[in-house]
This record gives C-alpha cells, sequence and structure tokens, in this order.
C-alpha cells in the first residue's frame, strides 16, 4: 500500500529561503542547504522548492541551487515557481527535478498542461491551486502568485486538470498560509472528493494534528508544511512520529546505519 | 537524465569513485556496473545497441562476472521480452517478461508511484540490515514478470493491487525496480550493500 506523504515546502525569494503569511513574505530564513539537509535526514518523503520571487531575474541562481540541492536531496524533489514553457519544464528536470509544478501558465492556457504532460508523462506535472474563500463563500482560485482572482471555483479547477493530464494536485489555501490555524478541511474535502488523482495539502500547519487532520478529514494523499518546520530541532522527524502515533500509514523513520566518508568528493567524471 | 546524475551522487555520497558514460569501452575498466534508466523501454534498448553496450555488457557481466546493478528500466532490460509499445528484445539474462501494471481495483493507481513497503524474500545480497520490510521510492508503469523457473532470483516484491517483483538477484546481477537513490537512508543503505557485494567480488 502507498504510504501517506510527509513534504516539506521551501519557498526561496531571489535565491534564500523565506516565510509566508497569506502569501506575503515575511522573514528571511536562510540558507536552502541547510535546510535540506536536515530535512534529508528528519524522514521527510519529499522535498517541494517554490521560487516565488517577483520576477523572473533571479532565474539562473535559482537553477544553480536547484542542481547544488540534488547532490544531497535522496527523497524526490518536486520544484515549480514560475514555469511558462516546455524548455522551463525540461531545464528543471535537467537541474534535478523529478516532478514540476505549474501554476498560473496552466490556467492562462490550459492546452499546456496537456502538452506537458504528453512529452513528460503525467506522473511529473504537479498543478498548483492557490484558492481563497470569496464572500459568497465559493473557493475561488487565484494566480500569480495570489494576486490575481480568476472566475474559476477550486472544484471546477481540479477537475479539469484532471481531464488536462495532471498527475497531482498541490492546493493551498491563501486564507489560512502561515497563520497556524491548520488547513481548510472543508477546502481539502471538496477537491479530493471530485479527483482521483494524489492531493497535496497545503496552508495553515500550526500542530503536527493539523498534518492528521489533512490526511484522515482532508482525505489527502500528502501533507505539506513550510513555516513550522523551520524552528524546531528534528521537526520532520517529530512529525512523522506523530502521524504513526495517530496511525497514519507513512514511512517510518527507520535510521539505517550507512557509513558516508566525512568530506565526500562531488566530482564525477562525466563522459557524457 | 536527472535520474542518472542522482543515481551518480548517491555513490559519490557513499565514498565511490564514479565514471558517467556513453562509451562502452568504459565498462572494462570498471569494477562495477550500474545502469539506471527512465523512459520507455524501445528507445532505451535501442541506444544501448546503437553505442554498442550489448556485447560488451555481455563479456563483462555474463563472461567476466562484473556486478550489475539494473535500476528500473535497468532491471527490466534483464528480461526477455518487453510488451511495452509493441514487443522489444531484452538482455534475456532471467526468464521473464515486462508487462503493464495491472492492479485488481481501480483504487490502485498506474504509474505505481510512491513509497511502498517490499516483503523481503532472500535477505543477503542487498537488503542485509534492512529488516523486513523497508520503504522504498517507486515510479513506473510496468513491471518484470518473472516466470516460475526464475521465481528464485526474485528477492523482494510489493503489492499495489497486484504483486510486483521489485528486486531481483542472479548471482552477480542484480536489478532493483524502485529508486534506491531517492529512497533516502533505506536506498543508501542499500546501495552501500550493492558496493560491499561489488567490492567483495572483486577482492576473492
Amino acid at each position: 500500500m502507498l504510504k501517506k506523504r510527509l513534504i516539506a515546502t521551501l519557498l526561496t525569494r531571489n535565491g534564500r529561503i523565506v516565510q509566508s503569511v497569506n502569501f506575503r513574505h515575511t522573514n528571511v530564513i536562510g540558507n536552502a542547504f541547510t535546510a535540506v539537509d536536515f530535512f534529508n535526514t528528519w524522514a521527510v518523503d519529499e522535498i517541494v522548492i517554490l521560487d516565488v520571487s517577483l520576477n523572473k531575474n533571479f532565474r539562473e541562481k535559482f537553477y544553480e541551487m536547484i542542481q547544488g540541492l540534488s547532490r544531497r536531496c535522496f527523497v524526490p524533489l518536486t520544484v515549480g515557481g514560475w514555469v511558462t514553457s516546455i524548455e522551463d519544464i525540461r531545464t528543471l528536470l535537467k537541474t534535478g527535478a523529478d516532478k514540476v509544478v505549474v501554476n498560473t501558465e496552466a490556467v492562462k492556457n490550459p492546452g499546456f498542461v496537456t502538452d506537458a504532460a504528453r512529452i513528460f508523462g503525467s506522473q511529473c506535472i504537479v498543478i498548483s491551486i492557490d484558492v481563497k474563500l470569496d464572500t459568497n463563500n465559493v473557493y475561488k482560485v487565484y494566480i500569480d502568485r495570489g494576486k490575481e482572482a480568476t472566475s474559476l471555483s477550486s472544484e471546477e479547477w481540479a477537475k479539469k486538470v484532471q481531464e488536462l493530464g495532471a498527475g497531482e494536485i498541490y492546493l493551498t489555501s491563501i486564507d489560512r498560509d502561515g497563520l497556524l490555524q491548520g488547513y481548510d478541511l472543508q477546502l481539502l474535502q471538496s477537491v479530493t472528493s471530485v479527483v482521483n488523482i494524489p492531493v497535496i495539502a497545503s496552508g495553515g500547519v500550526g500542530h503536527w494534528q493539523h498534518l492528521v487532520d489533512g490526511i484522515n478529514i482532508g482525505n489527502t494523499d500528502a501533507v505539506s508544511a513550510a513555516n513550522i518546520f523551520h524552528y524546531t530541532e528534528h521537526s520532520t522527524k517529530n512529525a512523522k512520529e506523530f502521524l504513526h502515533k495517530a496511525g497514519v500509514d507513512a514511512r517510518e523513520t527507520v535510521f539505517y546505519k550507512v557509513t558516508q566518508p566525512r568530506r565526500p568528493v562531488y566530482e564525477i567524471d562525466y563522459r557524457v | 537524465m536527472g535520474n542518472l546524475r542522482y543515481v551518480a551522487n548517491a555513490f559519490v555520497a557513499l565514498g565511490q569513485e564514479v565514471m558517467v558514460t556513453s562509451n562502452p569501452n568504459d565498462l572494462r575498466s570498471a569494477s562495477a556496473i550500474i545502469l539506471p534508466g527512465v523512459g520507455a523501454f524501445s528507445d532505451g534498448k535501442r541506444n544501448l545497441e546503437k553505442l554498442g553496450f550489448i556485447e560488451i555488457l555481455n563479456e563483462e557481466v555474463i563472461e567476466k562476472g562484473k556486478p550489475y546493478l539494473g535500476i528500473c528500466l535497468g532491471m527490466q532490460f534483464l528480461a526477455q521480452e518487453s510488451y511495452e509499445n509493441g514487443c522489444h528484445k531484452g538482455f534475456g539474462w532471467i526468464n521473464g517478461n515486462v508487462k503493464r501494471i495491472k492492479p485488481c481495483e481501480s483504487k490502485y493507481k498506474v504509474p505505481h508511484m510512491g513509497w511502498n513497503n517490499v516483503q523481503v524474500q532472500r535477505k543477503d545480497g542487498l537488503f542485509v540490515g534492512l529488516g523486513e520490510g523497508p520503504v522504498f521510492y517507486f515510479v513506473h508503469s510496468y513491471c518484470l514478470d518473472i516466470e516460475e523457473s526464475s521465481f528464485n532470483y526474485v528477492t523482494s516484491t510489493c503489492w499495489h493491487g497486484v504483486r510486483i517483483t521489485a528486486s531481483v538477484q542472479k548471482e552477480n546481477i542484480f536489478g532493483v525496480q524502485f529508486h534506491p537513490e531517492k529512497s533516502q537512508g533505506a536506498g543508501l543503505k542499500l546501495l552501500k550493500n550493492f558496493v560491499d557485494t561489488a567490492s567483495g567480488a572483486t577482492n576473492a
């Protein structure tokens, strides 16, 4: 049986890790490499890195960072932010991404999702959906880093991206983002009940119980968090243990003794 | 390509010297051969043929007994035939064929993608120190269906609405369907076991 996944999300802005509250960037956390090293040893199942820079000017630096991170990341790496073309996806996959996240461009040009899924396979195309509850109690989809409202509801857009060929949905509540109040469970249910591709919950984790709720009540396949992981020692490991105690079928945090040289040599003799 | 880089990185992390090559002659000087792979069987096989890998792989792995580790597609190549988009010949090193995963219930999705635990049948070789049911990361739509005569080569299986061959070993030939380079501690441990087995074989 496939395990429920615990995902650590890193937001990077101009090459630095930042925190976010309602999609506004607050403090700079610092170095992405330290974060990935910790998550790697702390039993996280997947790492998502989203470039939330205000423009594409730091793109080269972002690619360099992904390439560097991929040398020490031995779990699946999902990368997104500013993905607008097939070439962007190809570059990210070459740079070290296993899966690529698409958001704004999918709404602007739905055919792009189908093309991307055909070329790279559905399993590597993740559609990120950012949602805000409007005054009529409808979950509305937002694009361009939460700045631009669309006419789409989260349910109809989720169904649509599944039809277009998306392999997975990364679902974020803008209202809950960074507020530590837990996921918007009603939003999660509304989407997981209409699609059968995996859904990743995002936005609002303030306690490990929120992760359990995301899986047991929101019916998601994976739960992600960002801010909460940065400030606690052994954070992802503790989160995992909490999930186990709550009876969630997640990968166990077994420690396997592998002797690694203190200073690994990173030179690989590439002859291709 | 990404997959290849990760496999190389994992062996570097284990302190091994790694060469990534498209020249089959480089295999002669290697102490072990790793063939990772994602993508379609037919394209992969055609490229290996075009570059002249088949003959040299047969010499090095079958005749000289050099340790071989096939990952994902690299394990599927061990088969006699693959039915992915037509019918294509494999290396034929293990009796079996590559078929699409057909789960018994629709709740099991194809591709089989994510973390799954394997049932270890042979605790030596790659699985030393990994316990009864280690968890590995899988991404695949096709799997190696082993013929009854070769069942004893299966070292682990997993369940995804159908029994899936997760790994095989026939003497110096190892194959894993999952991605150890993406399976964190368990994956690195398995690759370390391969290194130990391989260096044991060279020293002997």
